[in-house]
């Protein structure tokens, strides 16, 4: 056998190799997402890392949350929602100026929940703070009680709608941590955006995973949470604020 | 008191049906308000996502704290035992009622969703104070209406200290959990006091009794049944006592407030430079719904001036109830403390708001409705005594 048809015979075995085993692959993958059925489990505390000193002055992270999410907004800044926003902050005392993204922190005490007469506002066991859109009755009352401003009422009719997203008029929303994708095993379209687009400011993560780089991060380098004083653990933590 | 003589108010007059008439409009303005707003969404309103509770909730507020109040004659005259006031302790119970029912209605057709008003009634969060209160306000119809039932009906005379005191303590813990869906707010600073609970119990008292004795005195007018000055002074002595306790409370609270250094902003922006909020809080609140009234029962004296003081009451307690919820969210969040923030989402800035035609329908609709059921209610029960004459029923 000469060389040549060595080696063509060598990528042939190695492209059939692949396209029969990239299926499994996949379903490696597919097994290791957890499926519909399956309960969000305690054993997990999904979150999020923002290290605020590499956020530059780019909006890579709202832009990919607004086209995961669907919530275009209508010019009406006043009335449009906001899932996740930039926020530029100026220290009084030094002027020191710093921008970070603010969205849901996804508190393990969260204040909107204590508050929602349904139960519509809801912490899943992997705390994740959802709305359940069902049985959410525009009061607004978690709006008021967020201490973070990160959440928005529809004000008028939506269209447009993700199928895995859905909105409705007259009721609350706020960031889900892109809990569908995060369910697909996937990361939260900002984090995604922000390694692909920006300066690789965010790290998503399982807290509770002692593997997982986010829980090395906050074990061995100093992190805060917004509002420590009010003692709700977010899931969200920044770093160098 | 049995010898005190109840009677139907007539509700054959022309005066009568226009009444009937004006009141129906505001209830139809208002039900235009809530459809619209249902139907194009909260965007047609002054709200926004910063002050997401506005006018509505001002006189859904005003009209609830103000029916916990109503019930202060009643009170009086069944817990403390004061005989000048029980022949009016009826129409106390009947205000109460309606001027719930009107606050409620208000309340539910801001909703975003009031068509799932049957979830709110089905799916509870024991932790919400919100569910708490869904509670409390059902149960104070049902406590009322005992109350009442034991005043109408004769057999029943017998349990009306009970149940009046049943309906008394009820209304303080309804109050207190009005008060409390703002002092229970951790993350706001112009809230997150227990002080707000006592607070809204003392307007209640002030605003209940103002809205009473507006009512007693044109219902009395109009349906030509005498209405005595010894008992309108009392009332009118009541109605200082509360008006002076309101500013007590308000004075301590800022007052606490001046004190803690990262309060000072807040202190800053309602008293001095707040804009429309400290105007409303001076000159609505503390010199019209406060001072004047002060002046007009210790000072001037007399039915005019009794009239006005009461309605200088509900005109300061919805500016009051105005800084409160819309001045309160104006105001910025301190997300973090020591910064200066700006946003695309009117972080750090102090939020703008203007009441728009539908949210002030919407209100109106709501005390149209109260009014209308306080009118219905004289047509077809004896609430009212036939006479109120100073002479008539023993002094007390």
């Amino acid at each position: 056998m000469n060389p040549e048809r060595r080696q063509l015979l060598g990528w042939s075995v190695a492209a059939a190799a692949g396209a029969a085993l990239a299926p499994g692959l996949r379903l490696v993958e597919l097994a290791l997402a957890r499926s519909p059925e399956e309960a969000a489990s305690a054993l997990q505390r999904w979150g999020l890392l923002i290290d605020v000193a590499k956020c530059a002055d780019c909006d890579e992270c709202v832009t990919a949350c607004r086209d995961e999410n669907g919530w275009t907004g209508l010019g009406r800044p006043a009335t449009d929602a906001q899932w996740i926003r930039k926020v530029s902050l100026r220290d009084r005392a030094t002027g020191h100026v710093q921008t970070l993204p603010l969205m849901c922190q996804h508190c393990e005490h969260p204040p909107c929940v204590d508050v929602c007469p349904t139960g519509a506002s809801f912490r899943r066991a992997d705390g994740i703070v959802l709305v359940d859109k069902h049985t959410c009755i525009g009061c607004r009352y978690c709006v008021m009680a967020c201490p973070f401003g990160a959440r928005s009422f529809i004000h008028e009719p939506v269209s447009g709608q993700k199928p895995d997203v859905p909105r409705g008029k007259g009721t609350v929303e706020s960031c889900t941590l892109c809990v569908h994708r995060v369910d697909r095993g996937e990361r939260p379209a900002c984090v995604e955006a922000c390694n692909r687009d920006g300066r690789k400011a965010m790290l998503f993560g399982d807290l509770n995973d002692s593997s997982s780089e986010i829980h090395r991060r906050v074990r061995t380098e100093p992190s805060t949470a917004l509002r420590p004083d009010l003692a709700l653990n977010p899931g969200v933590r920044y770093q160098h604020l | 008191m049995a010898s005190v003589q109840y009677r139907e108010i007539e509700g054959r007059s022309r005066g009568f049906f226009v009444i009937l008439m004006t009141l129906g409009i505001f209830i139809t303005a208002g039900l235009a308000a809530a459809w619209a707003m249902e139907h194009e969404g909260h965007v047609i309103t002054g709200m926004t996502n910063r002050i997401v509770w506005g006018t509505p909730h001002v006189f859904a507020v005003f009209l609830i704290v103000a029916a916990s109040g109503a019930l202060n004659v009643a009170s009086v005259a069944s817990v403390f035992g004061r005989e000048l006031y029980k022949p009016l302790a009826r129409l106390s119970g009947l205000l109460a009622l309606a001027l719930l029912a009107g606050g409620l209605a208000v309340l539910v057709l801001d909703l975003g969703r009031p068509d799932r008003l049957i979830v709110a009634m089905t799916h509870y969060n024991f932790k919400s104070i919100f569910a708490w209160n869904i509670f409390l306000y059902t149960g104070f119809f049902a406590v009322v209406a005992l109350y009442l039932w034991t005043m109408l009906e004769r057999r029943m005379n017998g349990y009306t200290v009970r149940a009046g005191v049943l309906a008394f303590l009820w209304r303080l813990v309804l109050t207190t959990g009005t008060g409390s869906i703002f002092g229970f707010l951790v993350a706001r600073e112009p809230y997150n006091s227990a002080l707000l609970a006592p607070l809204f119990i003392v307007m209640s008292f002030a605003f209940g009794t103002a809205a009473f004795v507006l009512v007693l005195m044109a219902a009395c007018r109009w349906s030509g049944r005498a209405l005595g000055d010894a008992l309108l002074a009392r009332l009118g002595n009541l109605l200082g006592i509360f008006v002076a306790a309101v500013l007590y409370f308000v004075a301590v609270h800022h007052l606490t407030n001046l004190y803690i250094a990262r309060q000072l902003e807040l202190e800053r922006f309602l008293l001095l430079d707040g804009g429309i909020y400290t105007w409303l809080f001076w000159i609505g609140q503390v010199l019209v719904g406060g001072l004047v009234p002060l002046v007009l029962v210790f000072a001037a004296r007399g039915r005019g001036a009794l009239a006005a003081a009461a309605a200088c009451v509900i005109a300061g307690g919805l500016a009051q109830l105005y800084v409160i919820i819309i001045g309160g969210q104006a105001y910025p969040q301190s997300i973090f403390p020591g910064k200066d923030l700006s946003s695309s989402f009117f972080d750090g800035v102090v939020a703008s708001y203007a009441p728009s035609l539908p949210e002030v329908a919407l209100g109106v609709g709501g005390v149209g409705l109260a009014a209308a059921l306080t009118v219905l209610g004289l047509k077809v029960l004896p609430f009212l005594p036939r006479s109120l004459a100073d002479d008539e029923p023993a002094k007390a």
